[in-house]
Order: C-alpha cells, then structure tokens, then sequence
C-alpha cells in the first residue's frame, strides 16, 4: 500500500486497527541468489538496491534477532558528508544525495531535516584543520562554509562564544546541507521497499557458520537450519570479527562500545547540529524536542552494549561548557551500542579472500549518514563481482598496500 | 567503570590506565624479509575477540608500567591480570 495523506485519512476512520504489515515474515527458501547477513540499515539498504538497480530479487536478508535493533536504532542520528580526503568525501556526498531523495523514493518519512551541521574550532591548529577541510570539500563540490566567531553565534545563540571560556570558540564550519534523518524509519523504510521488491527478511536467524567450498562460498549455516547461496554479503557492524573467524578470516576490526544520552523534551532551543572534535562532544535537538548527545568511543573493546561512566562525563562536562544554558538539562537516557571501528577510521566495503564473500563493515561511529550510500555501492559489488569506482579504495587490500584513507581527526570522526 | 587491579599498585579506578589493545602480538622476527602481507597482519589485524580477551594497560597515572589483562568482553568481567613477559594464568581461550 502507498503512504499517503489519503491512507492515512482512510486508516483514521478504521481507528488505524487495519494498517497492512509493512513487510511480510516468511521462512527461508532453500537457496537464494544472494544472502546478506545483518537486517541493520546498512543490510537492508543493500538488499533494496540489489532488487532495484540489479534486478537481483532472490534475495534473502538474515538478522539474528529484530529487524533494525542494531545501532540503526540507536545512533545519534547525523547526516553530512563534509569529510576531507576525496574517497571519503565522494562515498558520503553520493550518500547524502540518496537521502535527500529518499523519502519520496521510499514513500516512507524520514524526516531528514537539513538544519546545518556545525563544527567549531577552538584553536589555531582547529581552525586551520577547518579551513583546509572546507576548501577540500568545494574542490568536491560540497557545500561548506567557514563562520566567524559572530556568525557562530548568531546561528546558535547558546552556545557560549565568550574568549574566557574554557574552550573559546574561534570560528566553526558549517555544512548547510548537513543534518539529521530519523534513525529507526530508515530502516523500517528499506525493509518496507526491499519487501516489496521479493526480497525475503527473516528475523531471529541467527547466522552460526559460513560454510565454503574450495574457497567458494557455498552458503551459511542457520540456527534455522542451512540456507544455500553463491553469494554471501556480511553487514553486521559490531560483530564483523565474529562473522569472520567463521570464514577464517582476519580483519583490521576492533569492536568497542560507543555511548550516546538524551535529555528530557525541551521546547525548541538549538536549531543545528553542533560537534566539536577538540573537546569531544556532539549535540542536537529532536524534532520531539530532546537533546541528543554523543561522546567517543570507550578505549577498550567491548561488546557488551555498555561503556564506562568516566565517558559520559567527560562529554558532558564538555556540553555544559559549550552550552552553560544546558547545565540543568536531565538526562532521560542513556546507552551504549557496539561500534566496528577500522585503523584509518574508514570503512571496508570489499571482495574477500573467499571468493562470493563480500564485507561490509568499519564504519566505526559514522556509519548512520552513510545508509543509503554504503547499500548502493555495496550492492554493485556483489552483483557485478566487482567493487563500484566509489567504493574501489575502500578495500580489504588497502591495509597491505599501505593506501590507508586515514579519516581520524582530519575530517572530524566525532559523530 | 573498570575496577583494574595493577600487579604493582594494587587495584585502581579505569581512568587511570589507558588501554593498549590486544597483548601477545609478536613484532616479525626478520623484518626485511616480512611481506606486505606479514606487515599488513601485524600492524593491523586484530581478534577481537568477543569472549575472554588479552589485552594490554599502561597504568598512565600511577606507575607507568605495561601490563597484561585477560577480560571477558561481553561482561568486562576481568579474569586475571598478569605481569608483560609472563603466560597468562589460564591456559584456554
């Protein structure tokens, strides 16, 4: 069924008792042409676009517990691109483009709000970092500003721009085009499109074994039993290291908890998203009016959906000297989700060793704005055996030729 | 927060240490005749271990010595600590 205002008029007079699941649950087949592992964002874009621009409908999409209960559904929810090196800047720019077309292609709302995302500097070595970066992002054609220190304020009054502040504020960038999406709808939107196309979600199927065959995939082993398929894609963020020992891989990923609070609603008080790398903190306020906020990861590994309370501290203390007017602000909750973060920083979207085996993986703490964009190009490469030109550096192999795309600190990782 | 018991000092709150990632990673003993490959595995891959996990801590903040961890990453129970050099005191994982 379409959404629609109509629809949705219609469903009202039913008291919206008769809406129509938006994906069915069916049990797998005995083979599909293509399996992904992982029903997160990232999995499930994947799937939609192997239907859409592939033609590839047997497909099946295995989660082991519910759809989009990942950090899909637990992230802090920024949209931009505004990173520095080229590789970078063109896989997140395409992906930002997705988005902001995504709604109407999926007739689903996600509520992408395109308020500005800001990135202050505090120092000299910060605003150099910001200028650089700037420049780099229009010679790719994104749109980037530098703000004054006055510009700063008058975009967000809040914040405390005085010099005696702790961390005073020099200036900031600003990408107009930057900003949030809501997290959980894009996954119930891909699921919902995918669905439709023929793609087969199927939940609480855990994934126990890669089975391979003279360095062929040959399909994975279920905890609801052996599902056969020439081609295997993994997209499980957190539990790469896992996925890949079952098909003796080694991967440069290391899993850590990454935490994020958010507040009680307040009435509209911050209107764009503002991150700051120095002192590690990033904030925004929902459309239901709460704040958002994110720190970096906790040092050790960690799968355990927690991290350690020194964290949060520290980026709070860092929020309320950004934003003195915050300093009452109660939290209402706060979590951790596990996070594949990658040496350079950079995600790998890439062949294997074993031959039908595709991984997706180290996107670390961004990889929410990268959706869209990580499903389009990573379905190219499992349908055409061969990675798309956009996701070309981002391979396994990177990390024996030395061609790291060393993202850390240079573009902002903070999320 | 970890509750890390330093084999020199003693126990001490996280924030003390810092985290060194996992232990037991042994630099190629013939440098100039290790592969890209070798390099590669060296430098970059890790276990990740989702489970029972060495690792290393520096006690930054205390008396600056390296030491090893073995702690349940699902839990982050810690399940023995143990001095750079030594075999850790469970043989398994």
């Amino acid at each position: 069924m379409k959404y629609s205002f109509l629809s949705l008029v219609r469903n009202g007079l039913s008291y919206h008792e008769n809406w129509a699941r938006q994906w069915r649950s069916p049990s797998p087949k005995r083979e599909y042409d293509v399996i992904i592992v992982g029903a997160g964002g990232h999995g499930l874009a994947t799937a939609y676009y192997l239907a859409k621009e592939h033609g590839i409908t047997n497909v099946a999409v295995l989660e082991k517990s519910w759809l989009g209960g990942g950090s899909i559904g637990r992230n802090t929810t920024i949209v931009r691109s505004n990173y520095l090196w080229d590789e970078t800047s063109h896989l997140y720019e395409m992906s930002l483009k997705l988005w902001e077309n995504l709604s109407q292609e999926l007739n689903y709302n996600l509520m992408l709000s395109q308020r500005g995302v800001v990135n202050l500097a505090h120092n000299l070595g910060d605003m150099r970092g910001i200028s650089r970066r700037v420049h780099s992002n229009r010679l790719n054609g994104i749109d980037a500003e530098i703000l004054s220190t006055d510009q700063v304020k008058a975009l967000v009054p809040i914040l405390n721009t005085s010099p005696n502040a702790r961390y005073p504020i020099l200036g900031a960038s600003l990408q107009r085009r930057g900003g949030t999406a809501r997290h959980d709808a894009v996954a119930w939107g891909f699921a919902r499109a995918a669905d439709a196309r023929g793609v087969d979600i199927i939940q609480e199927c855990g994934v126990t074994g890669i089975r391979r065959d003279n360095g062929q995939v040959v399909g994975v082993e279920t905890t609801k039993g052996f599902i056969k398929a020439k081609k295997v894609g993994v997209v499980v963020a957190g539990h790469t290291s896992v996925l890949a020992q079952m098909a003796g891989l080694r991967l440069p990923i290391q899993s850590h908890p990454l935490q994020a609070l958010v507040s009680d609603p307040l009435k509209p008080i911050l209107n764009a998203v503002v991150m700051s790398n120095a002192v590690h903190a990033y904030i925004s306020q929902t459309d239901k009016g709460e704040l958002v906020l994110g720190a970096g990861i906790d040092a050790y590994n960690g799968y355990g959906l927690r991290g350690s309370l020194s964290v949060v501290e520290h980026n709070l203390a860092a929020i309320v000297e950004l934003f003195p007017i915050f300093s009452r602000v109660r939290m209402l909750r706060q979590w951790a989700g596990t996070v594949d973060v990658c040496p350079d920083a950079s995600p790998i979207l890439s062949k294997t060793p074993v031959r039908g085996l595709y991984f997706n993986c180290g996107w670390g703490t961004g990889g929410f704005k990268a959706t869209p964009g990580s499903g389009f190009v990573f379905a190219h490469t499992i349908a055409q055996d061969r990675p798309h030109p956009l996701n070309e550096p981002f391979s396994l192999g990177r990390f024996t030729t030395g061609h790291l795309i060393d993202e850390h600190g240079a573009a902002g990782v903070a999320h | 927060m970890l509750w890390i018991a330093c084999p020199w000092c003693g126990p001490r709150e996280e924030t003390e240490f810092s985290y060194g990632g996992e232990a037991h990673i042994v630099r190629p003993t013939n440098p100039e005749a290790a592969s890209d490959a070798e390099w590669a595995d060296y430098l970059f891959m890790r276990k990740n271990t989702q489970g029972h996990h060495r690792e290393q801590w520096l006690h930054s903040a205390g008396c600056r010595r390296w030491f090893n961890v073995e702690r349940d990453t699902m839990s982050y129970e810690i399940l023995s600590v143990y001095k750079v050099g030594e075999q850790p005191p469970r043989g398994d994982a």
